[in-house]
């Protein structure tokens, strides 16, 4: 049919009764692919719940014990220094690299290139053996005297070991983070804080980062995750973290399927917590850059209950 | 005759290899409105930018108020000035962008509020009111809480036009700042510049609104090439143009 007959009516719909029946296309392959994939699923969940390998109720008595909870606690203890120190380091970082002092910049770039290049788990051994390195620490003049020194491994210990090797290394990959994300900001932006004689660390502090944030959580929020379960890296230094605590208790009894199900529970739990954090911070700072912020979960969740209540 | 506001003498600025000013001269008296005028890649923005230090000059020099700007005289020589001082300077210096460049994470008050309290450490409550009776102003004061990307352009402009003024400068310079809006969202802006002209505040506007010009300045700048190539009181540069370079501009966009 030409175009040109586009107005007419179409001849199947001309005597068409007031109301026409719609058919949906019907997809058996979907149907069966998705009648298949619910049986497997099926099949799995079942051979989880009854296959005695897994072993529930050893499972049951570790998960909430007292030594796992505390080595929750000391993961979370090492996650935490380590993501606020690594990120102010890198902040310091970020901002050396982007300056115009060569000396900074190149400075800020070797270390990011340096601690990129050193596996976690080397680095770390080395942090434990530190004072092989450097017996005593000292404070002083630079290639002169030393005033006061302690002995390294006593001022250290290997917690702080551990936290010192984390955040050295996050901070290499949060300087690239955060420098991404002041990249992201409108040039405009500075030129208008600068033309307005807002002081420069206020034009960062209070113009640039709030606004590169957009850019940094979301790989921020991947590398807090990242980190979180990197931590059990340092059961090499012994100390007693989650997945090293595990070890030792598989070690003694020989439950070593359902004591990993226990570490493997709690990561999923607190990655968890942490991806719903993430979500607000998010959130928080989208402030003025949509014309309506989007709901939180919660408004979602009354909005869907309101509507049904209407209706 | 009022005192000289600002005082732009020899000024040349290149960018690399492409020299964007020439030997810009320009007398800007307190109180009176200067636009400029200029085919694109004239200089006009350039030499605008030059005024409150975004751009350093190669040579030449730049005062307000009898103040130089970026430098500090000593004899025969120049020192240039650190930024803690260039910030200083130019919270005497009004800028209004051509996109308005506003902080889109902050609310509209916030955005007014914000170089008051930190540039010039008033107190918050002091630099509220201010930012309220600015807004009223404008014509926006039911709009302090929302976020700048809420408003239209115009709207927007007003609000950048409220917080250049919110640091009560000496000198407000405009960047065409009409250019990026809607044709009907035009008028509005330019209501609220003129309003601020009659009240005595100088200026120094970069447009291409020939009929703004000839309502508003007390004198017109035609730039071409990076150098000053006529100027006058409107009815002298835009009725009867001396030069034939700013005939042919005028013939192609009135």
């Amino acid at each position: 049919m030409s175009s040109d007959t586009i107005t007419e009516p179409v001849p199947q719909l001309a005597e068409a009764p007031a109301e026409l029946k719609v058919v949906p296309a019907r997809h058996y392959a979907r149907w069966a692919a998705g009648g298949i994939v619910i049986v497997l699923v099926a099949q799995f969940i079942h051979g989880l719940a009854t296959n005695p390998v897994w072993e529930w109720n050893v499972f049951r008595d570790y998960f909430l014990s007292e030594t796992i909870v505390q080595a929750v606690w000391v993961t979370l203890q090492l996650t935490a220094y380590a993501t606020v120190l690594g990120f102010l380091l890198g902040t310091v970082l970020a901002f050396m690299r982007l300056s115009r002092s060569p000396v900074l910049s190149t400075v800020a770039r070797t270390y990011i290139w340096i601690f990129r290049s050193i596996p976690m788990i080397v680095q770390l051994v080395f942090w434990f053996n530190l004072s092989a390195l450097y017996e005593e620490l000292g404070v002083g003049i630079p290639f002169g005297p030393v005033f006061w020194s302690v002995d390294s491994n006593a001022l250290i210990g290997t917690i702080g070991a551990a936290v010192i090797g984390l955040t050295l290394h996050q901070a290499a990959y949060a300087a690239e983070i955060v420098r991404g994300g002041v990249l992201s900001v409108d040039h405009g932006q500075l030129e208008a804080a600068a033309a307005l004689g807002i002081p420069r660390l206020r034009q960062i502090r209070r113009i640039v980062l709030p606004q590169a944030m957009r850019a940094i959580l979301p790989t921020a929020g991947n590398e807090i995750i990242g980190l979180l379960k990197g931590t059990s890296v340092v059961y090499v230094m012994s100390i007693g973290e989650l997945f090293y605590q595990v070890q030792v208790i598989y070690g003694r009894n020989g439950r070593v399927i359902p004591l990993l199900l226990v570490a493997t529970a709690w990561y999923v739990v607190l990655t968890s917590l942490l991806s719903v954090a993430q979500y607000y911070v998010e959130r928080r700072y989208a402030r003025g850059a949509d014309r309506t912020p989007p709901p939180t979960p919660l408004q979602r969740l009354r909005r869907r209950f309101v509507t049904k209540e209407i209706s | 005759m009022s005192a000289v506001m600002v005082d732009v003498h020899g000024v040349h600025k290149s960018f690399g290899p492409l020299e964007v000013l020439r030997g810009v001269d320009l007398l800007v008296r307190a109180g009176e409105v200067t636009v400029i005028l200029g085919p694109s890649g004239s200089g006009k923005s350039t030499l605008l930018r030059t005024i409150n230090h975004l751009e350093k000059v190669n040579r030449g020099w730049i005062s307000i108020d009898g103040e130089l700007i970026g430098y500090r005289r000593s004899g025969n020589k120049l020192h240039e000035l650190k930024e803690k001082d260039v910030l200083r300077q130019r919270t005497n210096i009004g800028f209004v962008f051509q996109n308005f460049n506003l902080f889109p994470h902050l609310t509209v008050l916030d955005n007014l509020v914000e170089a008051p309290v930190s540039a010039l450490r008033r107190p918050r409550r002091e630099a509220e009111e201010t930012a309220r009776r600015l807004l009223d102003r404008v014509g926006l004061a039911d709009k302090a809480d929302t976020y700048p990307r809420q408003l239209s352009g115009g709207q927007q402009q007003r609000v950048a036009i409220a917080r250049a003024l919110a640091l009560e400068p000496k000198v407000l310079l405009f960047d065409e700042p009409t250019s990026a809006l809607d044709p009907e969202l035009v008028g509005e802006v330019l209501d609220v510049i003129k309003d601020l002209a009659e009240s005595g505040t100088t200026m120094i506007v970069v447009t291409h609104e020939i009929g703004f010009a000839r309502e508003v300045a007390d004198t017109v700048v035609f730039m071409d090439g990076g150098v000053v190539v006529e100027q006058g009181p409107p009815s002298a540069v835009l009725d009867n143009p001396r030069q034939e370079r700013t005939r042919a501009f005028l013939s192609k966009v009135l």
